[in-house]
């Protein structure tokens, strides 16, 4: 396949999977990403990553494995702090406030940016219980808050008429693609400003990928979303900026199909077409 | 061919299962022979007459149980002193347990089979098991009331058992008295006594606390009065009878009812009436208390005693363990130092028991018991509260015995919570404590209760530390009674491992006490199995209940 076929190939993708729409709009910005450097231990994993996530959109990070685009990710709730050797430079902005700020507190960060990751990972309890976990962490024990919470979550990630009966099932019971969804549902439900996707439909089969990918679709009229990505048709699918990262650096961030119809660096086009990762 | 042959790898398979059986034939081996030396001590057997020719030359009657046959061969009977002759190849000896300690000085004895005149099962030999010295084996000769023959002959039995049984009531009323009613009133006066030395110490000891005490001390010795008045009727009633019976040399004795607990005519039992006695013996054995320096009666306070230890063990090490091990995984820097740590916990494991009991003796009963005592009990001086060997110290040597099973064990369990379950966690907001207590601590609890049942299982068996810090052959009172405030820790209690040390190698009568070791010890391992069963349904419950994630 040529350069150019395959290009072509991927606008096809894309049009036939989303349709046309108009990508120049300007939108706020949600998170601001600053000179951010991280390292683990002596190896720089980060370099220099400047970038804007605009609010209510869907950005996606693709790239090669190792590049990077996960780790970024797991900036943004700071998730990178469990990792003893981790040492970040650099700012994140969320709403205009630095995270890495001494002020910070983590655990209402990670209120405010929910993460869903590449395995499905529900809780051992019920798939009330699983949702209601962020709300019974904050406190609330109200039985009506918790039903009516639950109840909304479960619908904004299209689970409700699915699992309406099963609620007090136990979670480990329910198909890959449905636990995803289920995690989807839980992360939703303490409504975040910000849902990171760390390749959420790696694991799942291609019917329960398309549930995902549709459930992405809807979220964002809620939610800034940020997904990574190994499948470059999804990104072209879900998403409508797409940043493409290589080695720790970030190579490039445009629309989604800007990046792909036409990528400014040679890098990028190497990647989309095929030529390595 | 043989290279072949070691090439397929079968020689290994057959080596390693040779192993396993190995290991099946020993346990089979260690509970078929208390189970067959333990059960079958309840079975009533047979009395046996024997004409026997005394050394002196002299025929005389011998009755008893044969207990156990051993074949000499004449050589070595020979050197041994026995008088062969010519045509005996071997000589075969019977151990008969003769009873009747009381009359002849011993429970057993050896006779030679070659002096046995006659042997046969008359169906009138009675069996009479007593409070005091043992069996008593002979025949009914009549039965007394107050000094008068009340019935004789063949008649006498029924009027026996009838008699021996409203005996058999009054003596349950005698021991409820003195045991529950007088004993509450004593613990009761000695509260009293203590409370009065308190308030002296404190120099509060006034007029009216004066007529406080005075009053309640008064009521308990009214109490007491009347528990007495009727102890003294009741004995008076349990007097009375008696009943004589002659031995296997012709004397008669005179045998109070008081003192006998049943009179039973094994040759002429039923099979139906054999299992009926088996069972009432068995049930005797698992709910009364000990009698006889223990070698005799039930081993209740021993059962009790054990289970009440292990649970308030269990109670003491699982949070202690669980604690540390959530600190040493969760929250302390890997490390160095948290090496040493797993290294010292590990090695915790194998310093042998005694030294632990050394080190409670030392440390927990003597430094701390006597800190206690001299804090909280001054009154109670010079006598020890705390400060002397108990349940507590025991339970607590023994926690600390296996602590470290408890800590490595849940240590493992933390280590298999997946991070993919910590990290969903706290992505919801969730603290690092939050994420520990609602999520990993329960996913990590079937880890924990595999390491208390091995800490049961250990510490249920475990004998030797046990006699330093609390365990007693013969306990006045349960640790855990009617009494306010119910469970008393500071008391002495006994135990099943000690009890099998005691009753089989300290007792006065060893051989008649050994069926009992074995049937004590099948006890044991029943009681450690039970605990463990229980641990481990619990554990599986928790398991299905938490079931990680697969990958």
């Amino acid at each position: 396949m040529t350069t150019q076929q395959a290009r072509t190939h991927a606008i096809d993708m894309k049009s036939i999977l989303r349709g046309p729409r108009d990508q120049e709009e300007n939108s706020e910005v949600c998170i601001k990403v600053e000179n951010l450097n991280l390292f683990y231990g002596e190896k720089q994993a980060l370099h220099n990553i400047n970038m804007d996530i605009p609010k209510q959109k869907v950005t996606a990070y693709i790239g090669p494995s190792g590049c990077g685009k996960s780790t970024l990710l797991r900036c943004i709730n700071r998730m990178n702090d469990l990792v003893d050797s981790a040492r970040i430079e650099g700012r994140i902005l969320l709403d205009e406030e630095n995270i890495y700020d001494k002020s910070v507190n983590v655990a209402s960060l990670r209120r405010r940016v929910g993460m869903v990751f590449q395995k499905p990972n529900p809780f051992p309890k019920t798939i009330f219980e699983n949702v209601a976990y962020g709300l019974r962490i904050q406190g609330i024990n109200d039985k009506r808050t918790l039903e009516e919470t639950v109840e909304k979550a479960l619908r904004g990630a299209a689970l409700w008429d699915e699992m309406k009966d099963r609620l007090n099932d136990n979670a480990l019971g329910m198909s890959g693609g449905q636990q995803q969804r289920l995690v989807i549902a839980r992360a939703i439900a303490i409504e975040p400003e910000v849902l990171l996707l760390d390749e959420p439909a790696s694991a799942l089969d291609p019917i329960s990928t398309l549930k995902i990918e549709e459930l992405i679709n809807e979220l964002k009229e809620h939610y800034t979303i940020v997904i990574v990505t190994h499948n470059m048709q999804q990104a072209a699918r879900v998403s409508d900026y797409t940043a493409f990262m290589y080695m720790g650096e970030l190579i490039e961030m445009g629309t989604t199909s800007e990046l792909f119809t036409n990528p400014r660096k040679k890098q990028t086009e190497d990647y989309i077409t095929g030529r390595y990762g | 061919m043989i290279k072949l042959w070691f090439k397929s790898g079968s020689p290994w398979i057959w080596f390693t299962a040779s192993a396993v059986s190995a290991c099946l034939i020993m346990v089979l081996g260690v509970l078929g022979l208390i189970m067959a030396r333990g059960i079958g001590h309840f079975w009533p057997s047979e009395l046996i007459q024997f004409s026997y020719q005394e050394d002196s030359g002299q025929v005389r009657d011998i009755v008893g149980e044969l207990i156990d046959t051993s074949i000499t061969p004449a050589a070595m009977a020979k050197a041994t002193g026995f008088k062969m002759s010519a045509d005996e190849d071997v000589l075969v000896q019977y151990q008969v347990k003769t009873g009747n300690r009381d009359v002849s000085g011993a429970d057993f004895r050896w006779i030679q089979e070659r002096r046995v005149k006659q042997q046969s099962n008359p169906s009138e030999l009675i069996a009479v098991e007593r409070r005091e010295w043992g069996n008593f084996y002979g025949r009914l000769v009549a039965v007394k009331d107050g000094g008068k023959v009340i019935a004789e002959g063949p008649d006498a039995m029924p009027v026996l058992q009838e008699r021996l049984k409203a005996a058999l009531s009054l003596y349950e009323q005698i021991s409820h008295l003195e045991k529950k009613q007088i004993g509450a009133v004593n613990y009761g006066l000695e509260r009293l006594r203590l409370e009065q030395r308190r308030l002296e110490l404190e120099k509060r000891w006034d007029a009216e606390a004066q007529k406080r005490i005075a009053a309640e001390k008064a009521a308990l010795d009214g109490e007491y009065k009347k528990f007495q008045g009727q102890l003294v009727a009741l004995y008076q009633d349990i007097r009375k009878g008696s009943f004589v019976a002659a031995a296997d040399d012709g004397s008669e004795h005179e045998i109070a009812l008081a003192k006998v607990v049943r009179v039973y005519e094994p040759n002429k039992m039923s099979v139906f009436g054999k299992i009926g006695h088996y069972l009432n013996k068995f049930v005797e054995f698992l709910t009364d208390d000990p009698r006889e320096a223990n070698t005799e009666g039930g081993i209740f306070p021993a059962i009790y005693g054990t289970i009440l230890m292990v649970v308030i063990m269990s109670i003491i090490v699982t949070p202690f363990g669980v604690i540390a091990a959530v600190y040493l995984r969760e929250y302390a820097k890997q490390g160095f130092m948290t090496r040493l740590i797993r290294i010292a916990v590990n090695n915790l494991a194998g310093v042998p028991s005694v030294v632990y009991g050394v080190f409670g003796l030392g440390f927990f009963v003597y430094i701390l018991g006597g800190k206690i005592d001299r804090l909280f009990y001054p009154e109670a001086a010079p006598s020890p509260v705390f400060g002397t060997p108990g349940l507590m110290w025991a339970s607590i040597t023994l926690a600390l015995l296996t602590l470290p099973v408890v800590i490595v064990s849940t240590e493992e369990g933390l280590a298999r919570i997946p991070k993919s379950i910590r990290e969903g966690s706290l992505a919801l907001g969730a603290t690092k404590f939050e994420t520990l207590w609602r999520t990993v601590l329960p996913m990590a609890s079937p880890a924990m209760m595999t390491g208390l049942i091995l800490a049961v299982a250990r510490a249920a068996g475990e004998v030797a530390p046990l006699m330093l810090v609390g365990v007693v052959k013969l306990a006045p009172s349960l640790p855990l009674d009617g009494n306010f405030p119910f469970l008393h820790l500071e008391r002495k209690f006994m135990h099943l491992g000690f009890h099998i040390y005691d009753v089989g190698f300290q007792s006065p009568n060893v051989e008649a006490a050994r069926p009992l070791v074995y049937a004590t010890s099948l006890l044991l391992v029943v009681v450690i199995i039970g605990l463990n069963l229980s641990a481990i349904l619990i554990r599986n419950h928790l398991r299905e209940k938490y079931r990680a994630l697969e990958g």
